[in-house]
Formats: C-alpha cells, sequence, structure tokens
C-alpha cells in the first residue's frame, strides 16, 4: 500500500511537469521544441523499455521501427495526402506490420543473439533508406513536405506555425500510447512478460507461451515506436537515415539504461536527461558532446546500476 | 488404467547414458517416490516426463495418450505442472505475485489485457487460499528473492499447486533443508495429497520423508531401475541395501 501511494504521486509530479513545461521550460533556459522532443524521445524509451525492462529482452535494433514511423508519416504527406492523422496512421502500420512479420524468425533467439538478429533486420531498413533515393530521398533525407494543421471540425488544432500547439498534440498522444503500456503492464497478460524477464524456465513450465508473448511485447513495443518515430518526424518535417541506424538504437537503450529499466518512467527520465543533456552539451563544445554523454553514462552504469530512478527509489526507501 | 505409463525411456547426452531403459507406472492418486545415489538420472528422468528433454529411446503415456511431440508448456496444459532441483521462482516479485501469475494462467486470463470484477475476486480468492495452504500468508509481501530457502520452496511448490495441476513432479522438495523445514514441506506434501488425491512423483534423498509419503519407490542407479515395490518391500530388498540403503544409512 505504502508503495502504491509513493507510485501514485510520482504519477502525479510526472504529469503536472509535462502539463506545464511550456509554461517553466523558458524560465530555466530551455525552449519549447526542447520538451517535445523530451517528450516523443521519451515516448521512443518507453516503448523500448516495454520489451527490455518489463519482458527483459533487449533489441538493439529499434531504431528500424522509430525509422519506419518517420519515413512512413514523411512519404505519406509527400506522396499521398498532404493530411497529419493519415501520415501518423500509415507510419505506425508500417512499424507494426514489419514487427509482426519480423518477430517469428527472431523470437526463438536469447540474450545477445535476439540484440544482433534484431541489429540486422535494423540494417536492412537503413539500406532500403540509404539506397531507395529515388523515393526516400537517400542521405540528404526526406524533404519538401511539411506537417498539416489538423481540423478537428469546430476547430483547427495549429501545429504547423504554433510550438506550443504541437507541444501538446505530442503530449496527448504521448498520454495515450503511455496509459495503454501502463495498462497492459497491469494485466494479466502484462504479467506474463514480468514472469518472463525475471524466470523464462518457470514460466514456461507454468504453462505459457514464452516465445509467443514475446512476439507479442515485441509487437507492442516496436508499434509504440513507430508511433514515436513518426512524431519526430513530424516535429522536424524531415527524416533521414539516421534515424534508422543503429546507433540510433543504442541511443534508446542508452536512455533506458540512464533512467531505470525497471521503473515505468526512468527511461523518460533518462531521455529527458539525454536530450538535455546533448542540447546543453553541445552548444557549449559542439563536436565533443558525444564523449561527455558516455562519461555520465558510465558513471550510472557503475554507481546506479538502476539507472537514476533505481537510486532515487532506494533513497526513499531508506 | 494407469495415469503414468512410462515404457523404456533412456537418454544419452554423447557416450553418456543418464538414463538407460526405465519403465514406471503410476496409478491414479498414487504417490510415487524415486530414490537412487547422486547422478543415478533421476533429474533427468524427470526432464523427460516434462518434455524438457528429448527421448533417446522409449515413451511416455498420460492416461494413454502418447506425449510424443508435445513441449513443456502443452504438457502443463494436460495437467503436468514440477518443481525444480534448484528452485525456480520470480526473485524480484513478492510471493503473492508469484502465485498470482499460475493462478490466472490456470484461469485462462494469461493473454487477457482486462479482467472483470468478478474474475479479479475469483483470482484474489485462490491466491489468498494458497497461500494460506502453503502457510505463506504471513510473508505474501515479501520478495520471493529474499525468502530463507525453505518458504522458497514452498512458493514453488504453491506456484505448481495454482496450476491444478493432475500430476505433480517435485524434484528433491527438501534438499538443503533443516529438520523442521523438512518437516513441514513433508507435512505439506502429505496434506495435498490427502486432501485431493492428486497423482504425486517426488524424488527424495531423506528416507523419512520417503516412508512417510509413498505408496510406492522406484530405485534407480546409474541410470538403470534397480528396484520397484512398497516402502517394506524396498527396505527388504537386498539389492538396494547394497547399493543404497546401506551406503546411505
Ligand atoms: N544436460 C546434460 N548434459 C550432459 N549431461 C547431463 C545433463 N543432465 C544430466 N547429465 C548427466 O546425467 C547424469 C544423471 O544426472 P541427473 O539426472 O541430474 O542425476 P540425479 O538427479 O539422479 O542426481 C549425471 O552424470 C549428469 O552429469
Ligand atoms: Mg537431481
Amino acid at each position: 500500500m505504502k508503495f502504491d501511494l509513493r507510485q501514485n504521486a510520482l504519477n502525479i509530479v510526472i504529469w503536472v511537469l509535462l502539463i506545464t513545461m511550456p509554461a517553466w521550460m523558458n524560465a530555466i533556459g530551455g525552449y519549447t521544441q526542447l520538451g517535445t522532443q523530451v517528450v516523443i524521445m521519451g515516448l521512443a524509451a518507453m516503448a523500448l523499455n516495454f520489451l527490455l525492462g518489463h519482458t527483459g529482452v533487449l533489441s538493439f535494433g529499434h531504431a528500424a521501427y522509430f525509422g519506419l514511423g518517420a519515413y512512413g508519416v514523411g512519404m505519406t504527406i509527400r506522396y499521398l495526402d498532404a493530411s497529419t492523422p493519415l501520415g501518423l496512421l500509415v507510419g505506425v502500420l508500417a512499424g507494426a506490420v514489419a514487427a509482426a512479420l519480423i518477430g517469428p524468425l527472431i523470437v526463438r533467439r536469447r540474450g545477445v543473439y535476439f540484440a544482433m538478429v534484431t541489429i540486422a533486420f535494423g540494417q536492412v531498413f537503413y539500406f532500403i533508406a540509404v539506397r531507395w533515393n529515388t523515393v526516400t530521398g537517400g542521405d540528404d533525407g526526406l524533404t519538401n513536405w511539411h506537417r498539416q494543421n489538423i481540423d478537428l471540425g469546430l476547430f483547427k488544432i495549429n501545429i504547423m506555425d504554433s510550438a506550443i500547439h504541437f507541444y501538446y498534440f505530442a503530449l496527448v498522444i504521448f498520454a495515450l500510447a503511455v496509459g495503454l503500456m501502463a495498462s497492459i503492464l497491469h494485466s494479466p497478460f502484462g504479467r506474463t512478460l514480468i514472469a518472463i524477464r525475471e524466470n523464462e524456465r518457470r514460466t514456461r513450465f507454468i504453462g505459457i507461451n514464452v516465445n509467443f508473448h514475446i512476439w507479442m511485447s515485441w509487437l507492442v513495443s516496436c508499434t509504440f515506436m513507430a508511433l514515436a518515430g513518426a512524431l519526430f518526424a513530424l516535429q522536424n518535417n524531415f527524416v533521414d537515415p539516421h534515424s534508422l541506424y543503429w546507433t540510433q538504437s543504442g541511443i534508446f537503450v542508452i536512455m533506458c539504461v540512464l533512467g531505470g529499466m525497471r521503473s515505468f518512467w526512468g527511461p523518460l527520465v533518462g531521455a529527458a536527461i539525454y536530450v538535455v543533456l546533448q542540447d546543453y552539451l553541445s552548444s557549449l563544445v559542439s563536436d565533443y558532446w558525444q564523449f561527455f554523454i558516455g562519461l555520465v553514462f558510465v558513471a550510472v552504469v557503475l554507481f546506479f546500476p538502476r539507472g537514476v530512478m533505481g537510486m532515487l527509489r532506494r533513497r526513499a526507501v531508506e | 488404467m494407469s495415469f503414468l505409463k512410462v515404457e523404456n525411456v533412456s537418454r544419452h547426452f554423447g557416450n553418456l547414458v543418464a538414463v538407460d531403459g526405465v519403465s514406471m507406472t503410476v496409478e491414479p492418486g498414487e504417490c510415487r517416490a524415486v530414490i537412487g545415489p547422486n547422478g543415478a538420472g533421476k533429474t533427468t528422468f524427470f526432464n523427460l516426463i516434462t518434455g524438457m528433454l528429448g527421448l533417446t529411446t522409449g515413451r511416455v503415456l498420460l492416461e494413454d495418450k502418447d506425449l510424443a511431440g508435445i513441449d513443456p508448456t502443452h504438457r502443463v496444459k494436460l495437467g503436468m505442472a514440477r518443481t525444480f532441483q534448484i528452485t525456480e521462482i520470480f526473485p524480484e516479485l513478492t510471493v503473492s505475485e508469484n502465485i498470482r501469475i499460475p493462478v490466472e494462467t490456470a484461469a485462462g486470463l494469461s493473454m487477457k489485457a482486462r479482467m472483470s470484477a468478478s474474475q479479479r475476486s475469483g483470482v484474489r480468492q485462490r491466491i489468498d487460499q494458497l497461500l494460506e495452504e502453503g502457510g505463506l500468508s504471513r510473508i505474501a509481501h515479501r520478495y520471493a528473492g529474499e525468502l530463507s530457502h525453505g518458504d522458497q520452496r514452498a512458493t514453488e511448490i504453491m506456484m505448481a499447486l495454482a496450476l491444478n495441476p493432475r500430476l505433480l513432479l517435485l524434484d528433491e522438495p527438501t534438499a538443503g533443508m533443516g529438520d523442521d523445514e523438512t518437516h513441514a514441506v513433508a507435512r505439506l506434501i502429505k496434506r495435498i495429497h490427502r486432501e485431493s488425491r492428486m497423482t504425486i512423483v517426488l524424488i527424495e534423498h531423506d528416507m523419512r520423508v520417503v516412508f512417510n509419503l509413498a505408496d510406492k519407490i522406484t530405485v534407480l542407479a546409474e541410470g538403470r531401475p534397480l528396484a520397484e515395490g512398497t516402502p517394506a518391500e524396498i527396505t527388504a530388498n537386498a539389492k538396494v541395501q547394497a547399493a543404497y540403503l546401506g551406503g546411505a544409512a
């Protein structure tokens, strides 16, 4: 009961901070777009953590699904129909269909072998994005498209010009996605995933089809990843092959580890640290920012193996 | 009709023959003990029955149904549940959550993303009942990984029972326990057997436990069947005396 109380307090703090972000972001030296990036990268990291932290399966190829979402929305708006909702839908479906098809080929692997096949499949999408340049724009990325305002009949959401409108647009989608992930994790199905993380052999001998449940978790994880990727492309009005390169997958893993994989909100915290540090350091030391992020990462792994949230939680218990 | 029928099963690991032509017939409601020195192939024998390992030769039948090609997960659905020589539980979950997962699975909820109010209260009641039966109520909210060895073993047994099995396989349930814990676990198994008439096969080193619980005993040595009979017959068996009981007693 005590723990529930603390979890509720944490939920309230996080949501209040997110909802009021545009009001204080400038005061502390940030800007609204930076907050938007935290929310979008936070969604991506939480999507990865559905598989990594809550099912115990390490993917190193999640950028592929992030990228599929991003190209899905960009190509739809550029070639098909200038509609933001349709673009989002196509982006998410592209990621989900790819994950559904690739899943059965990889769910028998475990540990580092699973990570390696996810990289391999991820790189396939990277090379397609680079080589098919007449359609994707190749290395230069997909340009000449722009997110469109959303017409809800009664009123329009002006996400084209207003950074604040786009922030809240992204936050509403984030809230729906995160709420859905939380409700899955608190269901009997979600508990089977935790069981797999905790002890795969025991789970199998409870009569749970472990590979099938990992496939489901992978599918949920990749689908939300594609949603995050689509939002990312909408924010930038641009997408290039970097967003599906394997190093981007590594960045998502780093966010989860920084924030704490066992904590529901950990990856959001990790994403916030990463995005803010990157923004701050790259203005300060230009090219060397990755070095400093690397130092922070190593320090966290050495001293707080359960990430920032793991450390806070221990403090709270003591 | 016999309940579990194991016919002439063998298992080779390279040149090593871990189980060598063992047969065993267990009647419904029977409590069977499998004994034998370390390395006799007892655990491997369990792994063959539960499908964790493939057979080199032989057949395993549950109620006359040949289990060939049925994986461990589906054997659980046919009513087999087991514990392991080295306890397999969910260490970072509480005892109550450890029990909850098999309870929900047995209720057919493991693919469900939501539960109705009646399902929720049914699950809650079943968890409480199992905690109570296993003497785990007082530690229901402790993390399983922090418990004493004996409490972890009891948790694992209750997780197996949560599946409502018809055949319960226990691999050395009292291994590494002191007298008090051994006694408590033996009493628990005895009560389960008496109250539910569940068919139980257990591997056990402690002869007091074996003679207290078993209707019949199968003795393995070096992978081969050495003897089979009632506790009295096994005590009187000269081969068993020489190979095993003599050495242990
Ligand atoms: N997976 C395995 N691979 C190779 N050898 C094994 C394996 N499992 C068991 N063995 C060997 O089979 C023999 C029987 O082991 P086991 O069934 O664990 O015996 P028991 O449970 O009676 O002590 C031992 O010699 C053991 O080393
Ligand atoms: Mg053994």
